[in-house]
């Protein structure tokens, strides 16, 4: 990448001038090449930052105005200035609260196991294996389900009556569980449907990560007589600190934006509103809910809104662990 | 202790890349670390079980919809498919404007997916082979905008989508997807490797102007990459839900939301939602089926959850 790139103006000019004449258009070409050089490289990232700022950035800071405003869906363009109301409203709410546990609870219990499975599975997927595509393949194919269909089926898995699971679990003689409409039980089951979703894709990001490790360091290991735990727990491991750290990001925010799974658990008017006891019910079906079931979008706007600010409290949060993490590496 | 670092330009968000190394390209399932150890039997009970927890929820699906809805919620629960396949998908299609649906999932995921290609690679290449003034910060700010959930900008986006007269169309789905940070990123990390400066500046020694150069050089070496993100990108729109579920209405579904809509709006017979699943999963299994080692491959190589 140092080595510099020769400007095609040093090649153009014929060697041994022969006169103005021939000089003058060989200038011009130049210049616009040069022009093309330059702009160039803007024109080929423009795309993405014109899609970006019109669907992504300038909607964002616009929450921001329509958080200080009334504005219902039955009139969009009629919009009213109320100030912090919005705020006050749904802070005020005792259901955004129980949303913001709700997603944070779903978040850890399913992005935890999903990481910790992942990792011993990528660590088994990196054997020298018998028909190892098949096998990453086979773990991947819960990434080809759309969020709808897991969703529905394990609907009916978690079924109090004649659900999969009930069934199953009545041979060891607990099988009467109410999955959908316990406090924990509930959470459980949206988790086993990100958790089913995820971890094969997380799998394969480790699997890479672990295959970049170089040999030279476990043939050390195993001469200093480490043991494949302790080479999994001192060499593995620490190599893949940044890919764990991306994974846990990356899973985090995926976990803020639940919202097909809770939908559909119980369907209907039950999954709109997170449950029957809004047990279930994460910051986006409560986003859902006030814009769109009761079409106030005013308030919809301020729990985005509080959504951003929990994401940046998530950021700092993985930070500071990514910084402590490097400093006990060190 | 740690030799893997991440790259220069994007601190820590990304994973660490795989060493530059002349195999690479040709086969991404290289022997890698730990693989001189051989799996033994514990490691393929292990992977039997993880696979046939896979697995069997699609198949499951597979058998739900072949039965009459007493009998998807009888106790014991069928294991095996029964003969009302072909009825339930029948009912599913009626039900839920399904047809409609598969041909408008098919024109949002395709043009999704051929925008991305063409957008994505455009800017891998400016970022992997051209040197600008701020490259390394908009590199930055383009992972950066993976970290912004769809969450945030929806209730304006709806707004917009109806002030401009796209509400309830299929633009409303497609234009905000056009391109994405993920592909971008994607292109950048394979072309740094596959394509080398050499190429480049000869076309540049010819005289070739730069869009030329991308035209005769950079698609061509891109191709393979194109392919595997061609695939990712079309299995998330395929899949996509949350905005679609919010911009779309019943009666210019895409798959997704017509099944939404379809288990969600009455007392809904399971077995019939049960076909609408298997219509709208089927495209997607069969892409898994026949490309299944290149789509692992490409999320190996760089795999961004988007």
């Amino acid at each position: 990448m140092a080595t510099t790139t020769p400007t095609r103006g040093a090649h153009t000019p014929p060697p041994g001038g022969s006169g103005v004449t021939s000089n003058e258009p060989s200038a011009w070409r130049t210049r616009l090449w040069r022009f093309d050089d330059k702009a160039s490289p803007y024109a080929y990232i423009a795309p993405f930052f014109l899609i970006f700022g019109a669907f992504g950035l300038y909607p964002l800071l616009y929450t921001g105005w329509i958080a200080m405003h009334r504005v219902e869906m039955t009139g969009l363009d009629q919009s009213e200035w109320v100030g912090w109301d919005n705020f006050a409203k749904i802070l005020q709410d005792s259901e955004f609260w129980t949303a913001v546990t709700n997603t944070f609870v779903i978040g850890v219990i399913s992005t935890v196991p999903q990481l910790l499975v992942a990792l011993g599975l990528a660590h088994l997927l990196n054997y020298k294996l018998r028909a190892s595509t098949f096998w990453r393949t086979v773990i991947l194919t819960p990434y080809a389900t759309s969020v709808a269909t897991a969703a529905l089926v394990f609907a009916l898995v978690f079924r109090a009556d004649g659900g999969l699971l009930n069934w199953v679990l009545h041979f060891v003689g607990i099988g009467n569980t109410d999955w959908g409409n316990g406090e924990w039980t509930s959470k459980i089951a949206i988790s086993v449907i990100v958790i089913w979703r995820w971890t094969g894709y997380n799998a394969l990001i480790y699997l890479a990560a672990m295959q970049a490790v170089p040999t030279d360091l476990y043939e050390a290991a195993s001469i200093d007589g480490a043991t494949r735990w302790q080479q999994f727990r001192k060499v593995t491991i620490p190599s893949l600190r940044p890919t764990i750290l991306f994974t846990i990001v990356i899973s985090t925010i995926g976990s803020m934006q639940l919202f097909g799974e809770p939908l559909l658990l119980q369907g209907g008017t039950i999954g709109a509103v997170g449950g029957s006891e809004h047990q279930y019910e994460t910051l986006s079906i409560y986003l859902f809910n006030y814009g769109w079931k009761l079409g106030h979008l005013g308030p919809a706007a301020a729990v985005a809104w509080a959504m951003l600010v929990l994401l940046l409290l998530i950021a700092l949060i993985n930070w500071i662990v990514g910084r402590f993490m490097r400093k006990s590496a060190a | 202790m740690t030799t893997t670092s991440p790259t220069k330009t994007v601190p820590d968000l990304v994973p660490a890349p795989l060493p530059a190394s002349a195999d690479k390209r040709g086969s991404r399932f290289k022997l890698g670390a730990g693989q001189h150890l051989k799996g033994g039997p514990f490691t393929y009970a292990a992977l039997i079980v993880v696979g046939l927890g896979s697995v069997f929820p699609l198949y499951w699906t597979l058998v739900a919809a072949s039965h009459d809805q007493q009998r998807v919620l009888d106790n014991p629960p069928p294991f095996l498919p029964g003969g009302r396949l072909w009825s339930n998908l029948q009912a599913a299609w009626e039900q839920a404007h399904l047809g409609k649906a598969i041909v408008n999932s098919f024109i949002v995921a395709g043009c999704i997916t051929a925008a991305t290609l063409f957008f994505c690679t455009l800017a891998g290449y400016a970022f992997a082979k051209m040197r600008f003034r701020g490259r390394g910060a908009l590199m930055t700010a383009v992972i950066a905008t993976l970290t912004i959930p769809p969450q945030l900008s929806v209730v304006p986006l709806f707004m917009m989508m109806a002030d401009i007269g796209w509400g309830g169309k299929l633009e409303s789905v497609i234009f905000p997807t056009l391109v994405g940070a993920f592909g971008v990123f994607f292109m950048r990390q394979y072309l740094l490797e596959a394509l080398p400066y050499e190429l480049i500046e000869a076309a540049k020694v010819d005289g070739a102007t730069n869009i030329r150069i991308v035209w005769n050089v950079v698609l061509p070496a891109a191709r393979p990459a194109m392919m595997v993100l061609g695939m990712l990108t079309f299995v998330q729109a395929w899949n996509d839900f949350f905005w679609p579920f919010l911009a779309l209405n019943q009666e210019n579904p895409t798959l997704q939301v017509a099944l939404g809509q379809l288990s969600a709006s009455y007392t809904p017979d399971q077995s019939i939602v049960m076909a609408g699943a298997l219509i709208s999963t089927l495209p997607l299994l069969l892409v898994f089926v026949v490309f299944g080692k290149q789509i692992v491959g490409g999320i190996m190589a760089g795999a961004v959850k988007g």
